[in-house]
């Protein structure tokens, strides 16, 4: 669901540190043009502000207003009256369970996630970086982190669904039975092996910049300076990778709470995370006095991603410093 | 061995055996992913009895005789195929001019714009949806509930990868020398954007089109909220009756967004590697 395209994963920060750095030239470019064509930037400027509005209308209709709306609604009764009572409604026993549940599935995935997805990116190094294998790696785990959805629900009820193939080898070659203790497969547990299907490809994106930005030259530096390996790990790549892993570990925790169609094809029954709350609210829209109930959940699951997001770009930030 | 010297020069220091311990630990995570995918093809190929493996399940999806069974799922790959047009559509027609514009003519706005278009990462689909509902039943009232419409949702929540496709081409090239010189030499403004701005952004372009194509294959959030029939909503409800059709399927979607993720791979790295001057090598 979250960042970046394939192989401008690893441009993007280049793009950004391009970017960053003309900064501080820019304003003295701009102000040296405006200087030098005055005159045609006035007469020229209108039909810019004219190109701007096609995207701007569409962005504000499909974008802008649907935030507002999705987020305002929590604060107002089914009249359209303002009411704070939908929010008392996150304090209800099942909601608070929903969120804790999903924090959970966020927490572990996160963290199993970001352990294999960087090793993966350890040992991506070993390859070319524009070789084919390479390019392969990066289209799978493309596909994997942000357009599986629903399918890698599928994958996972061929593989260990009741009828999937892995639980009858089990069962037929080794006589375990994954189920003897009740079928876990279609609650919240079920949902680990899958978001951990999406959410290491998911680290592979957006560590792998990182881990690229290494220099071969600090570990030169460390070994004239009689440094040992074990100190080029310790004192140089754990410090400088450890903003981009924090970071990355945030992102990966915000797309599994906020990821909804492997749960919703796997869980049909029931709402124990927050986005199947959502569908249920969203579904049950009827129901006396929960009209708004949806805009809250909304409006609970955008305060934590944004949280989680601004750490996300503030490491980002400290990241980037070592990418020039 | 060649490989190696050209393509990884970090591999000097670590040594022959931290490349086999790093090519190990791929490998060994690599097959865990196949297990999945390998399933997903075994699952397909079970026999009707369940005791052995044949291609009836593969032939039923092409068989005439089951037309009416699948008739949810062809219109389902037919607006998916549809919305996923449209919206590279947009985001070509809409974003792209509107990210060349800012970048050439309001460097000011180049901030706003950047936020604006990383918006739907912090907003997800599922949070979108909410305020989308009301939205599509103002929209279905003037411009009808065709399956097209959609695609305005969709073009939005593909933003943020469209424009980070787009933008690191635009900073790597420079754009505002070229279409000055162009200006200079006397072209016309939308001859400067036809033969200057597309050809310099053609790779990013690319990679927008094939990402919003991918995405849109891919949605099924905002989709099944909305009621709307698309390739991965038919593909549920397929799989309460036939999980061997709905298994088949995502296997050829995937394999199909793998390819198309493929290419914009391979043309991004193809790209890197033409030597033309960036800015970055210039600075």
């Amino acid at each position: 669901m979250v960042t970046t395209s394939t192989r401008a994963a690893d441009t993007t920060a280049d793009a950004r540190s391009a970017h960053e750095g003309d900064g501080g030239g820019q304003p003295t470019r701009a102000s040296s043009s405006s200087d030098g064509v005055g005159p045609s930037r006035g007469r020229r400027r209108p039909a810019a502000w004219w190109g701007l509005t096609p995207f701007a209308l569409w962005v504000l209709a499909f974008l802008i207003v649907p935030c507002l709306l999705a987020l305002g609604t929590g604060f107002v009764d089914g009249d359209g009256a303002p009411t704070l009572d939908n929010l008392a409604a996150l304090g209800d026993p099942l909601i608070v369970r929903a969120f804790a549940s999903s924090a959970a599935v966020s927490a572990v995935t996160a963290v199993a996630g970001a352990v294999v997805g960087a090793v993966v990116c350890w040992g991506l190094t070993s390859l070319r970086p524009d070789g084919a294998v390479r390019s392969a790696i990066d289209a799978a785990s493309s596909v994997l982190a942000q357009f599986g959805g629903v399918m890698l629900a599928f994958a996972f009820i061929a593989t260990i669904g009741i009828q999937g193939v892995v639980t009858r080898l089990l069962i037929d070659v080794a006589g375990v039975d994954l189920y003897a203790d009740g079928v876990w497969f279609y609650q919240v547990p079920g949902l680990l092996l899958p978001y951990l299907y999406f959410q290491v490809p998911l680290m592979v994106i957006t560590f792998m910049p990182a881990v690229s930005g290494l220099r071969p030259q600090w570990s030169e530096a460390v070994a004239t300076l009689g440094g040992t390996r074990w100190q080029h790990l310790v004192r140089v790549v754990v410090p400088v990778l450890a903003p981009a892993f924090v970071g990355s570990l945030l992102l990966l925790f915000a797309n599994a709470f906020s990821s909804y169609a492997t749960a919703a094809a796997l869980i049909s029954q029931g709402a124990q995370i927050v986005p199947l709350q959502i569908r249920a609210a969203l579904i049950s829209e009827t129901v006396l006095g929960r009209e708004n109930v949806a805009g809250a959940l909304a409006l609970g699951m955008v305060v934590v991603m944004a949280v989680l997001m601004t750490g996300y770009s503030l490491l980002q930030r400290r990241t980037e410093r070592w990418q020039r | 061995m060649s490989a190696r010297t050209t393509g990884a020069p970090r591999s000097t220091t670590a040594g022959g055996a931290g490349t086999v311990a790093r090519r190990t630990a791929l490998v060994v995570v690599g097959a865990l992913f196949a297990v999945p995918i390998a399933a997903m093809v075994a699952f397909s190929l079970r026999s009707a009895d369940g005791t052995g493996h044949d291609l009836n399940h593969w032939l039923a999806i092409v068989d005439p005789e089951n037309e009416r069974m699948y008739r949810n799922l062809v219109e389902g790959v037919t607006n998916s195929l549809l919305l996923a047009v449209v919206s590279a559509l947009l985001v070509l027609v809409l974003l792209v001019p509107a990210m060349v514009l800012v970048h050439l003519r309001h460097p000011r706005l180049v901030r706003p714009l950047e936020f604006v278009c990383l918006v739907p990462i912090t907003v997800p689909a599922i949070v979108l949806v909410v305020g989308l509902a009301p939205v599509y039943s103002v929209v279905s009232r003037v411009a009808g509930s065709g399956a097209w419409t959609l695609a305005l949702a969709y073009g939005v929540t593909v933003l943020p990868y469209a424009y980070r496709a787009v933008q690191s081409d635009l900073a790597a090239t420079d754009l505002r020398t070229l279409t000055e010189a162009a200006r200079t030499l006397g072209s016309s403004w939308p001859r400067t954007m036809a033969l200057v701005v597309v050809p310099s952004l053609r790779r990013g372009l690319l990679a927008a089109a094939f990402i919003t194509v991918a995405v849109v294959l891919g949605e099924f959030t905002i989709a099944s909220l909305l009621n709307r029939v698309n390739l991965q909503t038919a593909l549920v409800q397929v799989s309460r009756s036939d999980p061997y059709a709905a298994v088949i399927l995502a296997l050829i979607s995937l394999a199909f967004a793998f390819v198309l993720l493929l290419v914009i791979g391979r043309v991004g790295a193809l790209g890197a590697a033409r030597p033309i001057p960036t800015r970055k090598a210039l600075s």
